[in-house]
């Protein structure tokens, strides 16, 4: 049987997760063994080269490119994994969600003490910011859900192992934490 | 009258002083019924819901509810798990709890609960409604984003002359709490500390006090809220 194949991504998120996932340490060695990836900054693998059978998704969806690489990966992913509290529930850039996206933006460009030039970025190349941060489950289905900010490595494995392996997850209290 | 009432509870036998409501009942005898509106000392008020049981077949607030005698409490089955779930993910999505940046986090009660009925995430959308937060004060901050209106620090935050610190404004979806500022800025370091302990999530946080402990030595990051009363059980 073909190992199955595996890619992740990092939307809004601040790549904390995917340090999770570097932190099952020695136990890459198993992974590697076990499955195979494709997208992913963890080979480089810029775009889908074949059907997917696991998508992890980190971070939340803050601007129009999140949604469309969200989309891209809700195609191309037989089952969807959210992973971390950005991707769960927006997490930290969903603290801006009760301001208005006209004023973050005149923060961040034209307010900030620490801004030369004060203009607001508005080339066509750049992403839409969204009016609010959505969490991934408000822009596509998603099927399992690994919280943490990041997820405890141990999360992340024990989490990939059983549904490689169709076994029962098990979630040690100590493993499963919003924080 | 006789001074003991027998009960049970999901068909274990317990028993009970006359006047005693459930979850205290429950308590002595070993079992854990979640409460995040009830704390010890106050009168209960039935705010959160979190503590609905069977008596008999009908939904009742453990904590408002007292014990009668042979009374068959339904507890831990599978649709008032189910219930108390719901309940808790409704809370969650309610609030901008943020739980990474909260000083509370590992020692709230609300984010201990879902972990204690395994909620990897909401099944409801999160609502970001906006809230305000309040750092007028000198000693405490009101983090209205985290408030889940159980009504605790209004019912056990008293100036020594019995008027109450905290209140709501307004009703229904538009509720808030809010801080007396004439009460507020007499506030002295221990009633800071109780009003913090006594929110059950991260809405009242003493100024200058934040993340004192490390993650690993906080409140629920080993053990799940509710084992310090089942061990009794074992113990018995």
């Amino acid at each position: 049987m073909s190992k199955p194949i595996v890619a992740t991504t990092s939307l809004a998120g601040c790549f904390g997760c995917h340090m999770s996932i570097l932190d099952i340490d020695e136990r890459i060695l198993d992974l590697i063994e076990l499955v195979e990836f494709n997208k992913s900054p963890i080979d480089d693998i810029k775009t889908f080269t074949k059907q997917c059978d696991i998508g992890l998704i980190e971070g939340g969806c803050c601007n129009s490119e999140n949604v469309h690489v969200l989309r891209d990966f809700r195609k191309n992913c037989n089952i969807l994994i959210a992973v971390g509290e950005c991707a769960l529930m927006g997490g930290l850039p969903a603290m801006r969600n009760g301001i208005p996206v006209k004023e973050c933006l005149e923060e961040a460009y034209l307010n900030s003490p620490t801004v030369d030039d004060k203009i607001i970025p508005n080339d066509s190349e750049l992403p839409m910011i969204l009016d609010r941060v959505y969490p991934c489950q408000d822009i596509v289905k998603i099927d399992y859900y690994l919280p943490g900010c990041p997820p405890r490595a141990d999360l992340i494995w024990n989490a990939l192992v059983a549904l490689i392996k169709g076994e029962e997850m098990v979630l040690p209290y100590e493993v499963v934490k919003f924080d | 009258m006789s001074d003991t009432l027998t009960f049970t509870i999901d068909g274990k036998e317990c028993t009970a002083r006359p006047g005693q409501n459930i979850v205290d009942a429950a308590k002595e005898n070993g079992v854990y019924i979640p409460i995040l509106c009830h704390f010890e000392g106050l009168t209960p008020a039935g705010t959160c819901r979190i503590c609905t049981v069977k008596v008999n077949g009908k939904c009742m607030a453990a904590c408002t509810t007292e014990v009668a005698e042979g009374m068959a409490v339904e507890n831990e089955t599978p649709e008032i798990n189910d219930m108390r779930k719901v309940i808790l993910e409704m809370l969650l999505v309610e609030g901008n709890h943020f739980c990474p940046a909260c000083e509370k986090s590992g020692d709230c009660e609300l984010q201990a609960m879902a972990y204690r009925y395994k909620i990897m995430a909401p099944r409801f959308k999160f609502t970001f409604k906006p809230r305000k937060l309040d750092a007028s004060n000198s000693k405490l901050i009101l983090e209205r984003n985290r408030c889940i209106f159980c009504k605790r620090c209004i019912r056990g935050v008293l100036t020594e002359d019995g008027k109450h610190v905290f209140a709501f404004t307004k009703r229904g979806s538009e509720i808030d709490i809010n801080i007396d500022k004439e009460l507020a800025a007499k506030i002295t370091d221990e009633m800071a500390q109780e009003a913090m302990d006594m929110c059950p999530v991260g809405s009242i946080i003493r100024k200058e006090q934040g993340f004192a402990k490390p993650i690993g030595a906080r409140k629920y990051d080993s053990k799940p809220i509710g084992s310090d009363v089942e061990s009794k059980a074992v113990n018995k």
